[in-house]
C-alpha cells in the first residue's frame, strides 16, 4: 500500500481525517 | 490589561504563521519545485540560497512558537498537557505543536544538514535523510491541520464543541 504522504493531496486529506477524528473525540468527551 | 497573556498570543501568532508558512512553502511548493530543478540542472541554486535561509526562520520559527504559546498557557500549561477536561482542545493543540517542534529539530534540521553538505554523509546517508525529512516535513503538513484547529478552538469552546 502507498504512503499517503508521498502525496500532497494524500497528506491534506490525512489531515482532514485526523481533525475530524480528534473533533467527535474531544465532543464526545465535553458531552456536547 | 495583563500583558504577558497580551504580548504571548501576539507573538505565538506571528511566529506560528512564519513556521507553518514556510512548513507549507516546503510541502506545497519547494518539493514540486526542487524536483523540476534537478531535472533541468538547476538545483544547486535552491540548495546553496534558499534552503538554509528558510530552514533557518523555519527552525528557529518554530521554537518561538512554542515559547510563547507555553507563556500564554501560564498556570494552565500542566492542566493542557496533561489533557484535562477543562482545556481538552488547547491541550490536543499543544501536543500537537510539541510533536511538530520534535520533527523539527529531531528529523528534519539534521537530515538536511546532511542533504545540504552542512555536514558530511555518504550518498547512501543522503538518501535516507531525504526520506526521514520528506516524512517529517510531511507528518507536520498533515498535523498542522487539527493543530490550527484545536488552536482557534481552544479560546472558543462553545461555537466548536458545543
Amino acid at each position: 500500500m502507498k504512503n499517503p504522504l508521498d502525496s500532497l493531496w494524500g497528506t491534506v486529506i490525512c489531515g482532514l481525517i485526523l481533525t475530524l477524528l480528534l473533533h467527535m473525540i474531544v465532543r464526545h468527551t465535553l458531552g456536547g | 490589561m495583563d500583558w504577558v497573556p497580551a504580548i504571548s498570543r501576539w507573538i505565538h501568532l506571528v511566529a506560528g504563521v512564519m513556521w507553518i508558512g514556510l512548513l507549507y512553502y516546503f510541502n506545497f511548493v519547494n518539493v514540486a519545485a526542487a524536483k523540476a530543478a534537478a531535472a533541468d540542472g538547476t538545483a544547486a541554486g535552491i540548495s546553496k540560497h534558499v534552503m538554509p535561509r528558510a530552514l533557518f526562520w523555519f527552525r528557529w520559527a518554530a521554537v518561538v512558537t512554542w515559547l510563547a504559546g507555553a507563556a500564554l498557557l501560564g498556570s494552565n500549561f500542566g492542566a493542557a498537557f496533561l489533557l484535562q477536561k477543562s482545556h481538552l482542545a488547547i491541550g490536543l493543540g499543544a501536543w500537537l505543536g510539541t510533536i511538530m517542534l520534535f520533527n523539527v529539530w529531531v528529523l528534519i534540521w539534521p537530515n538536511q544538514k546532511k542533504i545540504l553538505g552542512i555536514v558530511p554523509a555518504t550518498d547512501e546517508e543522503k538518501n535516507k535523510a531525504r526520506r526521514v525529512a520528506f516524512l517529517a516535513s510531511r507528518t507536520n503538513t498533515m498535523f498542522s491541520i487539527p493543530l490550527l484547529y484545536f488552536m482557534a478552538a481552544g479560546a472558543h469552546s462553545a461555537l466548536y464543541f458545543g
